[in-house]
Formats: C-alpha cells, sequence, structure tokens
C-alpha cells in the first residue's frame, strides 16, 4: 500500500530536475568562490591554492577604495535596516492589534508599494524627486532611498509573527493595571523579537546588496560594495573581484540562516 | 517572498485601535513621500522638455512620447507613421522575460514538486536551499554567470573538454546569455509559491484518479496542475516582472547589442547624453504595463476566492 503510494506521487524525472535547478542556482556563486582562491593573476587558469587575492582586496592598491565602499555599505545598511524595522513595528502593531479600519486595505498597499513597482522605475523617480526638491545627491539620498524599499521587507517577518501571538498576553496585562505602554513594550515587543530581528536582517541584506536604486540617486564619488563591484567588473573580471564577491556572498548566506533560524525560534 | 505583504483579518484584537493614526503615521510619511510622490513625478516628468545637459525645462510637451512612438523622418517634420526602434527593444524585454518564465516553470515546478512531496521534517531545509540564492546579491550572482559563459570560461573548457563542442562557443555578449541571466536571476521565484501550493494539495485526489485508471501523466495535468494553478500563476508573475524591468542581465550578459527596457531606461540617466523625459516615459510605459499584469492577477485571485466559497 505504502509502495504504491509512493508512485503514486513520485514523477520520474522530477529528481534530476530538482538536482539540476540546485546546480543551476549554486554552481556558478561555487566556481566564483573556487576561483577566489586561485594563486594566478589570470582568471583563465588554476595555478594552486592561495589567499593572495583576499590579502589584496585588504592591502593590496585597490583596498583603501573597497575599505571606503564598504564602511559607506554598511553605514547605510544599519541605519536604514534600523530606521525600516522601527517604522514597520510600529505599522505592524496597527495593522494587526488595530482592528479593522477603512485605510487598512490602503495602507497595505502603500507597504507593498516598493514590492510591485520594478526596481529601476523606483530608481527613476527617486532620482528625479531628489533633483526636483535640489536635493543634492550623496549618501543621504541613498540612505533615504533604502530605508523606503526596506521596508517592506522588514513588515512581512514582523507582521506574519504578531498575527502568531494572541492578543490574551497583552489583555491579561492590561487586566492586571497595566497601561497600553507597558503591554506593548513589556508583553508584546517581547514575544515579537523573534520577527524583528529576522525582518531587521532581511532589510540589512536588501539595503547592502542594492545595486539598481543606489546607482541611481548616489552622488558623483560615492560608492557602496555593489556600485564599487559594477564599476571594477566593467573595467573586467579579476581576481580579486572575486574574493570580494565570495566574501559578501558568505556574509549574506551567515545572515539569512541567522534570520532563519531567529525567526522559526519557539514559534 | 515578494509577492505583497499579506494581512490577516480582524481577529487579532484592536488593543491598539486609538493609536493606530499615530502608529502608521511614520510609514505613511516615509512611503508617500519617497515613492508616492517620486513616482507621479516621474509621470510629470514624461510631459516635460529636455535639458541638453540632462534634466528638464518646466515646458509641457508631448515630445518624449511623440519620440518613443512617432518616427518623423530625417528632419522630424513628416507625419507619424510607427517608429520600430523602441517598440522592438519593449517587444524583445517582453519575448526575453516570457521565455524566461517558461524556463523558469520547466525546472522549477518539478522541483516545487519535488520538494512538496518530501517529509514533513526535511521540506523548510530543502525551501531554506532555495530561497538561500534569492537573498545573494544579484549583481554578484550576475557577474558568475559572466564569468561561467565567458570564451574560456568553465562552461566553454567543459563542453570542448567533454567533445560536445568543437571549439569554445560564443555565448557572453548574446542574446542566450541574458536568456540564461534572466531564468536564472529568478528562478527561485518560481520555485517558492508553487511550492507552497503543492504543499497544500490533497494528495489522495492523484490515488483516487489512480484507483480511476488515469494515468501518471493525466493525473498531472488534469488534477494536480489545476489544483496548484494559483501558485503557478504567482510564480509567473514573480519572474516574468522582475525580467522584464531587469537592468544587471542584459548590461552584464548582454553587451551593447542585446538592449533590454532596464538598459534603456538607465542609458537616458548616464552621463550628460540623456533625455530624462524620454526615460520617465519610457518608465511610465513599463510601470503600466506591469500594473496591468498585476491587476489582472488580483482580479484572477478574487474569482478564484469566490468559487473557492
Amino acid at each position: 500500500m505504502s509502495r504504491a503510494r509512493f508512485d503514486v506521487k513520485s514523477y520520474p524525472g522530477f529528481v534530476q530536475l530538482t538536482v539540476l535547478c540546485l546546480l543551476i542556482l549554486y554552481l556558478p556563486l561555487m566556481v566564483v568562490a573556487v576561483y577566489s582562491f586561485n594563486a594566478s593573476a589570470s582568471i583563465v587558469n588554476w595555478e594552486g591554492f592561495s589567499l593572495r587575492w583576499y590579502a589584496d582586496v585588504f592591502t593590496g592598491p585597490e583596498s583603501a577604495k573597497f575599505k571606503l565602499a564598504a564602511r559607506n555599505s554598511f553605514i547605510i545598511a544599519i541605519t536604514a535596516a534600523t530606521v525600516a524595522t522601527a517604522i514597520a513595528t510600529l505599522a505592524a502593531t496597527a495593522m494587526i492589534r488595530g482592528g479593522r479600519f477603512r485605510l487598512r486595505v490602503l495602507s497595505l498597499g502603500l507597504i507593498s508599494l516598493p514590492l510591485m513597482v520594478p526596481e529601476i522605475v523606483t530608481a527613476v523617480a527617486t532620482l528625479i524627486f531628489f533633483n526636483t526638491i535640489g536635493f543634492e545627491r550623496g549618501t543621504l539620498t541613498i540612505l533615504l532611498a533604502h530605508i523606503a524599499f526596506c521596508i517592506p521587507f522588514a513588515y512581512l517577518p514582523i507582521s506574519a509573527r504578531m498575527q502568531g501571538i494572541e492578543d490574551t498576553y497583552e489583555q491579561a496585562a492590561l487586566d492586571l493595571y497595566a497601561t497600553k505602554r507597558q503591554a506593548f513594550t513589556r508583553v508584546l515587543l517581547p514575544l515579537m523579537m523573534p520577527g524583528i530581528v529576522s525582518g531587521y536582517l532581511l532589510a540589512f541584506i536588501i539595503s547592502l546588496d542594492d545595486f539598481i536604486i543606489t546607482n541611481f540617486v548616489k552622488g558623483a564619488g560615492v560608492e557602496t560594495l555593489p556600485t564599487a563591484i559594477f564599476g571594477a567588473v566593467k573595467q573586467g573580471l579579476k581576481p580579486n573581484i572575486m574574493a570580494i564577491s565570495t566574501m559578501l556572498v558568505g556574509f549574506s548566506i551567515i545572515m539569512v540562516t541567522v534570520s532563519y533560524f531567529v525567526g522559526k525560534k519557539d514559534n | 517572498m515578494a509577492g505583497g505583504a499579506a494581512g490577516g483579518g480582524g481577529t487579532q484584537g484592536d488593543t491598539y485601535k486609538e493609536a493606530r493614526t499615530w502608529l502608521l503615521l511614520p510609514t505613511w510619511v516615509t512611503l508617500s513621500i519617497l515613492v508616492l510622490v517620486p513616482v507621479l513625478l516621474m509621470l510629470v516628468y514624461s510631459f516635460l522638455t529636455k535639458e541638453f545637459r540632462g534634466g528638464v525645462i518646466w515646458e509641457f510637451t508631448f515630445a518624449a512620447y511623440d519620440q518613443f512612438f512617432c518616427d518623423r523622418g530625417l528632419f522630424g517634420d513628416e507625419p507619424c507613421s510607427i517608429e520600430w526602434t523602441y517598440l522592438n527593444i519593449f517587444w524583445r524585454s517582453i519575448w526575453q522575460a516570457g521565455l524566461a518564465t517558461i524556463l523558469s516553470l520547466v525546472i522549477g515546478f518539478p522541483t516545487a514538486y519535488f520538494i512538496a512531496t518530501r517529509p514533513a521534517r526535511v521540506r523548510p531545509l530543502w525551501v531554506f536551499l532555495i530561497t538561500i540564492p534569492y537573498w545573494v546579491n544579484l549583481l554578484i550572482r550576475t557577474v558568475s554567470m559572466r564569468f561561467m559563459l565567458r570564451e574560456e570560461g568553465p562552461l566553454n573548457n567543459f563542453l570542448v573538454w567533454s567533445g560536445i563542442a568543437d571549439a569554445p562557443l560564443q555565448m557572453i555578449n548574446t542574446n542566450f546569455a541574458v536568456q540564461i541571466g534572466l531564468f536564472y536571476s529568478y528562478l527561485p521565484f518560481m520555485v517558492l509559491p508553487i511550492y507552497a501550493a503543492v504543499e497544500r494539495y490533497n494528495f489522495s485526489l492523484s490515488e483516487a484518479a489512480a484507483d480511476l485508471y488515469a494515468s501518471k501523466w493525466t493525473t498531472l495535468r488534469r488534477i494536480v496542475l489545476p489544483a496548484v494553478r494559483p501558485g503557478v500563476i504567482a510564480g509567473c508573475i514573480l519572474v516574468f516582472v522582475p525580467s522584464l524591468g531587469a537592468f544587471l542581465a542584459p548590461d552584464l550578459l548582454g553587451g551593447a547589442k542585446n538592449f533590454m527596457i532596464g538598459s534603456l531606461i538607465e542609458e537616458q540617466f548616464k552621463g550628460n547624453a540623456g533625455n530624462w523625459p524620454f526615460g520617465a516615459a519610457a518608465s511610465m510605459i513599463l510601470l503600466s504595463m506591469v500594473l496591468v499584469i498585476l491587476m489582472i492577477y488580483a482580479r484572477q485571485q478574487a474569482r478564484a476566492g469566490g468559487e473557492e466559497r
């Protein structure tokens, strides 16, 4: 019987296609990671294992440029993720603990807007906006743009988490004469922490990785890691770029893994 | 994942009912000023006159749309006949995004189905494996695809070594590379919604079909596919829409010849050669296309929801 069930569910070739799917998704990144450890200065031949290009990233002739870009990237990502997470947490509280109200659907639409508008269109629109109000392009324009499009990414895990928490905990706190503010900060917020951390990390990665919007709203001379990498790749693919890329990929994977396990915790 | 912010009903209480205006105010202010107003401003810009060193002059004109749709001859004084340059770029983008969608479906559906039929304990791990590439920097992923497809790159080495090709193939800077790049970029978007739909599918329906002597493939086509259709449609939209406006794949894999909408728009805002109103108009046309697709989708979802009840 169990054999028959298994047969009904499975289809020939699906396993192979799944393997192919994972191969397509992972192989290019793995190949670049392997080649970033290549001792050769050419990207064609393999001349043995070496950490030469990783050293080059930190001490080589282009290291100052990359360090500055990395610093900009991290400052922007930390600030944008913090602000976006705070805004998204407040919004989720209103959307999920605020009862039914007329502007609810409209607010949900507004929050989803950055996900629906194609990124290049958001980039053009944001550039036009800053240009019209005469806001000089630079780090601040990048930061503002990042805050806006990070909000939905922070909102999704936070609201999902809040939906999983019954409001009986806060009701209990209110019955015991806690003020609403206390019920929020001492009861709801700690319960939501996994969702908030998860949302923060995702917003952080989205900001850290963004290229298209950053490329449009950055001022001349201001670079983040992705725009610096893009500029370098346009000059030709060099091994030090592969080393930086591999580090950034590793960093993203660590962040997503942490976010995944934090989000799952005691759910 | 990027399919829009889901919201629950009003079953979560209304403890913060009085505060909700204040709680939502930061969101309204931020997103109105930084997304909604800019998009409206972009609409305005598409009707303004271009300034020659980038930017605009505030004079109303249809020039941008005229340039897009009308061929007025060498001296610009002839009556409007259809201008194919930009329509062709749009048409090719639609075609390439469509092909990327079909490719992703062919690979993504079996993958999603396979994952959904694994034991419940290991499914999250499989999903996680599919999710990771989505969170890896798209620029770096595209660059690594460029590395793979180079003339002296790993894929060509493999093809020559295995005897499949006699000499390295020209893959980079071709339409083929752009096609592969789009497919590779958005493949996870296809798998995840289909997986969610197949996971909810009741497999006793497949057993019933088998008991009634339906072949496996008939069961897949007539029973499974209709049941998971919402997931398939969601996956197709999540691949098609970002592919349509893609910039990195055509720019890094297609070279100068294989333009897509994204490259056309970007070019209008680079350096001094650009034409801001024209870029705004092209962006508006792209945005309208996406909104139409999303509206059809939303309407269909609403109708499907109505049928279930």
